[in-house]
């Protein structure tokens, strides 16, 4: 009833998670904190010995983040600058202690509205690679998280890794985050942007706001205006209109829903603004 | 529930470990529990403090967040792993660990960046350290410690007689470095129970129990259960005995979210394992009604302080100013949550628990359980942490009646949740204020009026109430004055004593006012205070003539600082841009001790026969040095160095009553009972060895020399008779400060003595954005007569952080913050340079001159940024905190 799994093969992580009732565990760093109790109760798979999960690696189609990756491999994996923001992002995750055990896909299995991860990975065009002792399957990340701590997990099913296609591993990248103390904060709102300008002109435009709705968003509107713009057209062609009408941001503790749309649409010119300046 | 586990191997700082242990159990549980390694502290399990950090092959993390069955074949090193080397010292150097609780997190995480950066920069220190809290310290001496690892020796101890004014290391700090200190999760006597409490998720309701009976037979193992009907004594308490009102556990219903009902005790796995959801309690909403029969509208108490002609003081203003503000609950957010554990020792009841008030614990640990005083003895563990909410009972009661019960040890540690849910909070305030000045700037009146909601139980509310309308002035002349401030029941969280008692949320208001008036009179801010600062011979508000008044020092300290930082924020400023500087000032006042009441501390001191100089110091030291301070005093008025004196900490069985840790009542009240206690000790040994007044003393193994440069006497003390404590010489001084009660207009001589003090707050706000950084402040306090300047620093520093918190993030929602992430304090990253500077105006009471500090720190600090905040932006804001959606609100507002 208690039994906790800590196994050494994919195939024998699949196996133990086939029943259905287990839960898959990895940093804890959030799985911990929801429990007051003494230890993990229940049936756990820990994925952390399995080393076909753990790493960065490149392929021929781009690039793999094991589901065991944690954000400290992260920041120390050599990665091109479309990559940057998830770096930023990851030094914002917690505190050092925190990246040092949490991993990128427990961030998006988390399904926070307020997860630091996954606005970067939208912005990166990130897939989902989930397997089951049945096989795998690819979601885009946009599709896996379906609301606030909700995905499209089944039983039985794990994450295996997050892919980055090449397609979306250009350009520069800056990401913002908002939050009412510098460190260990969650999130009032923040923003990953990646833009790759060619000859002058923003050819692709890949920008993902968090913390101001459900799901962080991807604001396919302003991608489309600012695509074709000059460098130093971008900051001016970020209209709230064009922000505001993918997010839906509500009122708490941190912030009220107005504040953070002013606030999305700052952190986005800013970022944008750091981009094409530098 | 004694499953076998199978055997897990790792290393513990060094050592091969082979554990049978639950693979799913927390690292933090396994370290303390199983391995008896109680230097990692657990203060949130949730990897929100920090406290546990431990390293794993090197890299920090939180031992909490981490299941046990990840350090397999891997190398875990803790606080007790550690060489005590050139990190410690620079902690004890520079008064980097003051309570300690955080200590062992922060030299973990420091070890972990200096093992991969020999000599880090400032910002890299910020980052490594981000996620370790700290509550008492402001962060700047730990900063300070990991960047000055050079090794370098501690501070010579002073010569005799030089021990006030040095820069003595905390003498209990050894421990703290070591990650040895005891605090009240750390003592765990062999078989004792562990205790847990059922509690309301809501209120007000009424309850019932189900079959309490059928609900323990189906538990896998035996379940002690205890409620209201096993309470022996008297089932209320409080710490004004007038205003008990609070049951140790609800009879029929609960007034707030938290309120325990009912206790389980037994053996730590089984009690562990319990779902207390399932707990057989029936709850019932319940009408609102007034919270205690007999309090009609809530109404706990009203104090007021009225004096002059307020119509005429009006009538005669230039300027009129008015203002509403609002403040949350804030939460103490020590690091150390409530912990302690009893036992039976011949007969006598012990409890050992975090406390900042040993004799007033005993006392009403032993109504409650049907004892007598004495047959209750209270061992105050190290606080991890007071503030003043560990002047309330917490544990004390819950284990005293399972050991009294049971005949077995009883131990609980409250989770955070837990200790934010049931612990005390500062006061919510809603306060209004109208004030009024001549053409020259002179107040010459002010109305203030507040409501101060108090939550279920009245704990420290009439002393709120009674603190207000005292201190509502600030430290100025008043001439026309009212103030009236009601503490009013709600059901919800306990208001309690929270550094500064109300002060500091009146002081907001009051300074804001001040900024008002300056505006319209067209007077530099700063100016303006000075104007109508207190000066020696002047009455307060209560009718007090004081003297020893050093508020105006204090403002003449902060010209030069003030002019400086005008000018960096209108050089910063000029270059335009979203991000606006401001500077803001705020000043404070606070009278030391109870208001208006006895409060005494008596010390005794004793020279044993082998030559060792023994305090028996009662006052319980909470991280802010009361152990050091009351050390250098006592060995200054014997003569004595302080390497020749030994602390009996205090004890209910071993140290006289002191009093409270609160009231910044230590270094003045049982300072000066320190001192009276040295001298006359001294005039003992004087008149022993026949010299003057001017003699020097030195013990030299078991013989006492005194000397005047001509004569040499040496007393053998061996030859000495010795008394039932093994003393051969001592003394027993007790020190009340001489004050009056305040009459119905709250006239009177309410304390005896006051400390000053005003800051100087810089920050950059980013007008679209609306956050707020705190840059710098220059803090200026007359402390009288600087006692220890390296723990006096630490007073500052701390007190400003938790001002900074109060100004831009704490907001305690019951039910919705109760934990350290949705409820925020400032982390490494969130504080700004602080410049202390020390004012020394004597007092003609305090002890060697000295006044209090620890609660005046605090004050100006929340003021002083808001006024900033306005400063720069024209942005006013009243409701506190300051979060960025307020301040851009505010913004707008003003028009900007």
């Amino acid at each position: 009833m208690q039994a906790y799994h800590r196994p050494r093969t994919l195939q024998d992580a699949l196996g133990a998670l086939a029943g259905g009732a287990a839960r898959v565990a990895a940093g804890c760093t959030d799985l911990f904190p929801a429990t007051g109790a003494r230890e993990l109760t229940g049936p756990v798979v820990d994925i952390t010995r399995v080393e076909e999960l753990r790493g960065v690696t490149q392929g021929p189609d781009g690039w793999r983040f094991g589901a065991a990756t944690t954000w400290a491999d992260v920041i120390r994996a050599d990665l091109p600058p479309a990559f940057d923001m998830l770096k930023e992002a990851a030094r914002e995750v917690g505190s050092v202690q925190i990246q040092t055990a949490g991993t990128l896909a427990g961030n998006i299995c988390n399904a926070s509205p307020a997860a630091d991860g996954v606005p970067c990975l939208l912005a990166l065009e990130a897939e989902v690679e989930i397997g089951s002792v049945a096989g795998t399957r690819r979601v885009p990340l946009a599709g896996f998280i379906t609301g606030v701590r909700r995905t499209v997990l089944r039983p039985g099913e794990m994450v295996l890794a997050l892919h980055v296609p090449d397609a979306a591993a250009h350009g520069r990248s800056r990401f913002l985050k908002l939050g009412a103390r510098r460190y260990l904060v969650i999130s009032i709102a923040m923003v990953a942007v990646r833009l790759l300008v060619e000859e002058g002109r923003v050819s692709q435009a890949a920008v993902a706001v968090g913390a101001c709705s459900a799901v962080a968003r991807r604001l396919a509107r302003l991608e489309g205006a600012l695509v074709g713009a000059r460098a130093d057209e971008t900051v001016g062609r970020v209209e709230a209109g064009l922000v505001l009408q993918d997010l839906a941001p509500i009122d708490d503790i941190r912030a009220d829903a107005a504040y953070r749309g002013t606030a999305a649409v700052e952190l986005i010119r800013r970022a944008i603004g750091d981009l094409v300046r530098a | 529930m004694n499953r076998m586990f199978e055997s897990l191997r790792f290393k513990v700082n060094g050592a091969a470990v082979d554990l049978p242990v639950s693979p799913g159990r927390r690292l933090s549980e396994v370290l303390r529990e199983d391995l008896g390694l109680r230097g990692t502290k657990v203060g949130c399990d949730a990897g929100d403090c920090g406290a546990c950090t431990v390293l794993i092959d090197g890299a920090p993390v939180c031992a909490c967040l981490t299941p046990v069955a990840q350090v397999a074949g891997r190398a875990v090193t803790t606080v007790e792993g550690l060489d005590m080397g050139p990190l410690q010292q620079a902690f004890l150097r520079h008064g980097a660990a003051q309570c300690g609780i955080c200590t062992p997190g922060m030299l973990m995480a420091a070890r972990a960046l200096l093992d991969r950066v020999a000599q880090p920069t400032r910002a890299e220190v910020e980052e490594a350290l981000g996620g370790v809290l700290c509550r008492c310290t402001g962060y700047a001496r730990i900063i300070a410690a990991v960047m000055d690892t050079v090794p370098e020796g501690g501070a010579d101890c002073p010569p005799a007689g030089a021990a006030v004014g040095a820069a003595v290391e905390r003498l209990d700090g050894l421990a703290k470095v070591a990650g040895t200190e005891v605090y009240g999760a750390d003592h765990l006597p062999e078989g004792a129970l562990l205790v847990r409490a059922v509690r309301a998720p809501d209120a007000p309701m009424g309850f019932a129990f189900g079959d309490i009976a059928a609900w323990r037979a189906a538990q896998v193992g035996e379940v002690h259960v205890f409620t209201a009907a096993d309470v022996p004594g008297v089932n209320v308490f409080g710490v004004l005995p007038a205003f008990a009102d609070q049951p140790v556990l609800a009879e029929r219903h609960v007034r707030m979210r938290g309120e325990a009902v009912a206790l389980v005790a037994g053996e730590a796995s089984v009690i562990e394992a319990l779902d207390l959801e399932r707990f057989p309690v029936v709850w019932e909403p319940r009408g609102p009604g007034l919270v205690h029969e007999g309090r009609e509208g809530d109404l706990l108490i009203l104090g007021l302080v009225q004096r002059g002609d307020l119509a005429e003081g009006f009538a005669q203003a230039a300027h009129l100013a008015e203002l509403e503000v609002t403040t949350p609950y804030i939460e103490h957010a020590y690091i150390e949550p409530e912990a302690g554990v009893a036992w039976m020792e011949g007969g006598r009841l012990v409890i050992q628990a975090c406390t900042q008030t040993p004799v007033m614990d005993r006392d009403e640990t032993a109504k409650v359980l049907g004892l007598a005083p004495d047959q209750v003895r209270v061992i105050p563990a190290v606080a991890g942490g007071g503030f003043g909410a560990k002047l309330d009972l917490s544990v004390q009661p819950l284990i005293g009646l399972v050991t009294l019960k049971t005949g077995r040890a009883a131990r609980m540690v409250w989770g955070r949740a837990e200790s934010m849910a049931a612990s005390t909070k500062r006061h919510p305030s809603s306060m209004r204020g109208r004030m009024g000045c001549g053409a020259d700037g002179r107040i010459t009146a002010m109305e203030f009026d507040g409501e101060f909601n108090t939550g279920a139980y009245a704990s420290w509310g009439p002393t709120v109430a009674g603190r207000v309308p005292v201190h509502a002035s600030g430290p100025y002349f008043t001439p026309a004055y009212r103030a009236e401030a009601r503490a009013r029941h709600t059901f919800s969280a306990i208001s309690g004593a929270f550094r500064g008692f109300g002060v500091p949320q009146a002081t907001i208001l009051q300074e804001m006012l001040y900024d008002d008036l300056a505006a319209r009179a067209g007077i530099d801010r700063l100016e303006f205070r000075r104007v109508n600062a207190l000066r020696d011979g002047q009455a307060t508000v209560c009718g007090q003539v004081l003297q020893g008044v050093g508020i105006g020092a204090c403002l003449e300290a902060l010209v030069e600082p003030w002019q400086a930082a005008l000018a960096r924020a209108a050089g910063a400023n000029a270059g335009g841009g979203h991000i606006r500087q401001g500077v803001g000032i705020a000043a404070c006042w606070y009278g030391c001790g109870n208001t208006g009441l006895a409060n005494p501390s008596t010390i005794r001191l004793g020279i044993s026969a082998g030559g060792r100089l023994v305090l028996h110091q009662g006052a319980t030291d909470i991280g802010q040095g009361a152990n050091t301070v009351i050390a250098q005093i006592c060995a200054d008025a014997v003569g004595l160095s302080l390497n020749d004196l030994d602390l009996i900490g205090a004890d209910t069985d071993l140290t006289p009553d002191c009093g409270k840790t609160s009231a910044s009542r230590q270094t003045f009240v049982t300072g000066k009972a320190a001192m009276l206690a040295g001298q006359a000790l001294r005039e003992k040994v004087l008149a022993l060895s026949n010299m003057g007044p001017e003699a020097a003393l030195r013990l030299s193994g078991a013989v006492l020399i005194v000397s005047d440069g001509q004569a040499e006497r040496r007393i053998d003390l061996h030859a000495l008779e010795r008394d039932a404590r093994g003393y051969v010489l001592s003394a027993e001084e007790t020190y009340d400060p001489p004050t009056t009660p305040l009459d119905a207009n709250g006239q009177g001589a309410p304390y005896a003595v006051y400390g000053y003090g005003a800051q100087v707050a810089e920050v950059a706000v980013d007008t679209c954005l609306g956050t707020v950084r705190v840059t710098r402040i220059t803090a200026a306090h007359d402390l009288g007569r600087v006692i220890n300047p390296l723990l006096a620093r630490g007073q500052v520093e701390g007190g400003i952080a938790q001002g900074l918190g109060m100004a831009l993030m704490e907001e305690f929602i019951p039910g919705r913050t109760e934990n350290l992430h949705d409820y925020l304090i400032p982390t490494t990253g969130d504080m700004p340079q602080i410049e202390t500077i020390f004012v020394e105006v004597p007092d003609p009471e305090g002890p060697m001159g000295a006044k209090g500090l620890g609660e005046h720190v605090l004050i100006p600090t929340a003021p002083a940024i808001i006024n900033a905040i306005r400063d720069a932006t024209g942005a006013r804001v009243t409701r506190l905190p300051a979060l960025p959606h307020r301040v851009l609100a505010a913004i707008r507002e003003a028009g900007t």
